[in-house]
């Protein structure tokens, strides 16, 4: 072999490395602009394609190894393409924790095999990675997967993670973990490597369980931003570059990310991190009393709802979490049609943090084509409030409760909300007066102009419908076709 | 592979390049974004390949390498293809995008 021929094959793989770096700095540059959003994610993973190729005619791996590839891109493609297609929108949260948790559980794998099975001994830098792999993957897959079980409903909040124990189990557990890190850079794999994996592991359960779930979305990005941090360290086990960069890519873009949300949530990720659910048990303000605090509930029917609706000229809808859990974001878009068709103006109004993660609801709404400029953010939609006749709060709580401006003593005071309050007429579309995702009474729904609509928001939806229909509006005739009027 | 300050210069740099890359984003794609970042952070999929690639036969290691592969590829597909499913609903009204992306930097 000739020197130039030499000088191509080194050569090639960092050009493809160098090539999949910018292109992937290009997608998430991309996916942070709403134009260039969907191109940009083409392009980021036309980055990891390329790098994949890249890394395996490097690698020029053997036949038996070609059958495990074949076999775990068998398993997870097909998997992740399922799971892609069938996922409500409404489940978003969720999937993506579940993803997130996959990408951790990786890191922690690849760290496993290198410590367990290296046939060479581990140098320092090696052990160290190992080290890093180990706890941060750890800490990402079962973080994420109590994240995923209590967005889905399928683990609760228990009361001890509610008092300081919780931070005494999880100092023990560091602890633990800290003993394992230094008996790993004595012998690389054996007991200390167990311990470790353990110890991560529960630290990530404990560290999870307490948050309540109106914080999960800050959790959910803070650990995506860690599956950067283990996919970086796992480029230190391998030896990769490209890992390296674009762990730490992702690793810093997630800590951004998670930044950005805290503030439009005006929670500190300190309070998030370690200061239990909103308005649980223990030392909570006087904001966190039960449904019990009530005094002065105003509830009406679906048909004095309707009527309202009818007289009225400018509507605003207030989409929460309730809308989503009861994907009832079809509904909403024929009833609006249906105003609209009457001659009443519709708007929406979008908290930044509506649904369960901030813009799940923007996601929503376009799912069930509801024009682009009739979503209107916060600081666009709140001067307009006082112009609005009607209205209607569809499963949001804390977003529209006015405590957070006027009470000091609440725990949401100083977070930004949508002032429905201003308006004429304010119905609250809810199930039960049961506490809203962060446990708070809600001031709101005891103002004079407001009345409580209780029941599922699809039903209630669905019943406004036919209400209004029976009253003519929109011309179509009750009982007939449905579909009469665009 | 190259040098440890050599690795460590490129951890520095990437990380710097990742807190630039995303200043301001409009709530409107908080979710989107995340996904998609989640769906690169699967990347670690090289490190599976490399895994397997170097086993030398190692049963033990080669099932790790391709359990690892499955997870990593279980991120990065379904990451994508979900975060282009969010996508295309907006896209579906390329003609205005004037109202409510307008003031990111707002509150």
């Amino acid at each position: 072999m000739d020197l130039s021929q030499m000088d191509l094959m080194e050569v090639f793989p960092y050009a493809i490395d160098l090539v999949a770096v910018l292109l992937l700095a290009l997608g998430i540059k991309g996916l942070s602009k709403v134009s260039s959003a969907r191109s940009a994610n083409g392009l980021a993973a036309l980055a990891l394609g390329l790098a994949v190729v890249g890394l395996l005619v490097q690698l020029q791996p053997g036949s038996t190894a070609w059958l495990w590839i074949a076999a775990g891109t068998a398993l997870g493609g097909l998997a992740g393409l399922i799971t892609a297609q069938r996922v409500p929108m409404t489940a978003m949260p969720e999937t993506v924790a579940l993803f997130n948790g996959c990408g951790g559980m990786a890191s922690l794998l690849v760290a496993l095999g290198v410590a367990l099975f290296q046939s060479s001994e581990p140098n320092l830098v090696s052990r160290i990675s190992i080290v890093i792999s180990v706890f941060v993957g750890a800490i990402t897959f079962s973080g994420s997967i109590v994240a995923m079980a209590k967005l889905q409903g399928w683990l609760d909040t228990p009361g001890w993670t509610q008092s300081s124990l919780r931070h005494a189990v999880n100092l023990a557990l560091a602890g633990l973990c800290l003993v394992g890190a230094i008996g790993l850079r004595i012998e690389p794999s054996g007991w200390a490597l167990w311990l470790l994996l353990a110890a991560s592991t529960l630290l990530g359960i404990g560290v999870t369980l307490p948050i309540g779930g109106a914080d999960m979305p800050v959790v959910i990005s803070l650990l995506n931003s860690y599956s950067g941090v283990a996919a970086a360290a796992a480029g230190f086990v391998v030896g990769s570059q490209l890992l390296i960069v674009a762990g730490a890519m992702v690793g810093a873009a997630g800590l951004i990310l998670t930044q950005v949300m805290c503030t439009a949530m005006n929670r500190s990720l300190v309070s998030v991190l370690f200061g239990g659910a909103l308005g649980a048990t223990g030392g909570g303000g006087s904001g966190a009393s039960s449904d019990a605090g009530y005094t002065r509930i105003t509830s009406c029917s679906a048909e004095e709802c309707a009527m309202a609706l009818e007289q009225a000229e400018r509507v605003v809808f207030v989409p929460g979490y309730g809308l989503a859990v009861a994907q009832a974001q079809h509904s909403l878009r024929e009833l609006s049609k249906l105003l609209e068709a009457h001659g009443v103006e519709v708007s929406y109004a979008i908290h930044p943090v509506a649904g369960r993660m901030p813009g799940h609801m923007n996601v929503l709404l376009a799912e069930a084509d509801v024009p682009y400029e009739q979503l209107l953010e916060m600081d666009i939609i709140n001067p307009e409030f006082p112009r609005a006749d009607v209205v209607i709060v569809l499963g949001a709580n804390d977003v529209v409760n006015p405590d957070a401006k006027t009470d000091p003593t609440s725990p949401l005071y100083g977070m930004p909300v949508l002032e429905v309050d201003q308006a004429r007429q304010v119905f609250v579309v809810k199930r039960s007066l049961g506490a809203g995702y962060a446990g708070i009474a809600n001031a709101l729904f005891e103002l004079p102009q407001t009345a409580m609509v209780f029941g599922d928001a699809k039903a209630v939806l669905n019943g406004l419908l036919t209400e209004l229909r029976g009253m003519g509006v929109g011309k179509t005739p009750a009982g007939s076709a449905a579909k009469g009027k665009t | 592979m190259s040098s440890l300050s050599e690795a460590l210069w490129v951890l520095l740099l990437g990380s710097l390049l990742g807190l630039e890359l995303i200043g301001k984003v409009p709530p409107t794609l908080h979710t989107p974004l995340m996904s998609g970042a989640n769906a690169i952070s699967g990347i670690t999929l090289l490190a599976s390949l490399t895994l397997i690639a170097q086993a030398n036969g190692n049963q033990a290691l080669l099932l790790l390498g391709a359990l690892s592969l499955g997870f990593a590829l279980y991120n990065v597909v379904g990451g994508f293809l979900v975060t282009d499913r969010m996508l295309a609903m907006f896209s579906r009204k390329p003609k205005s995008k004037s109202n409510s992306n307008a003031n990111p930097g707002g509150s």
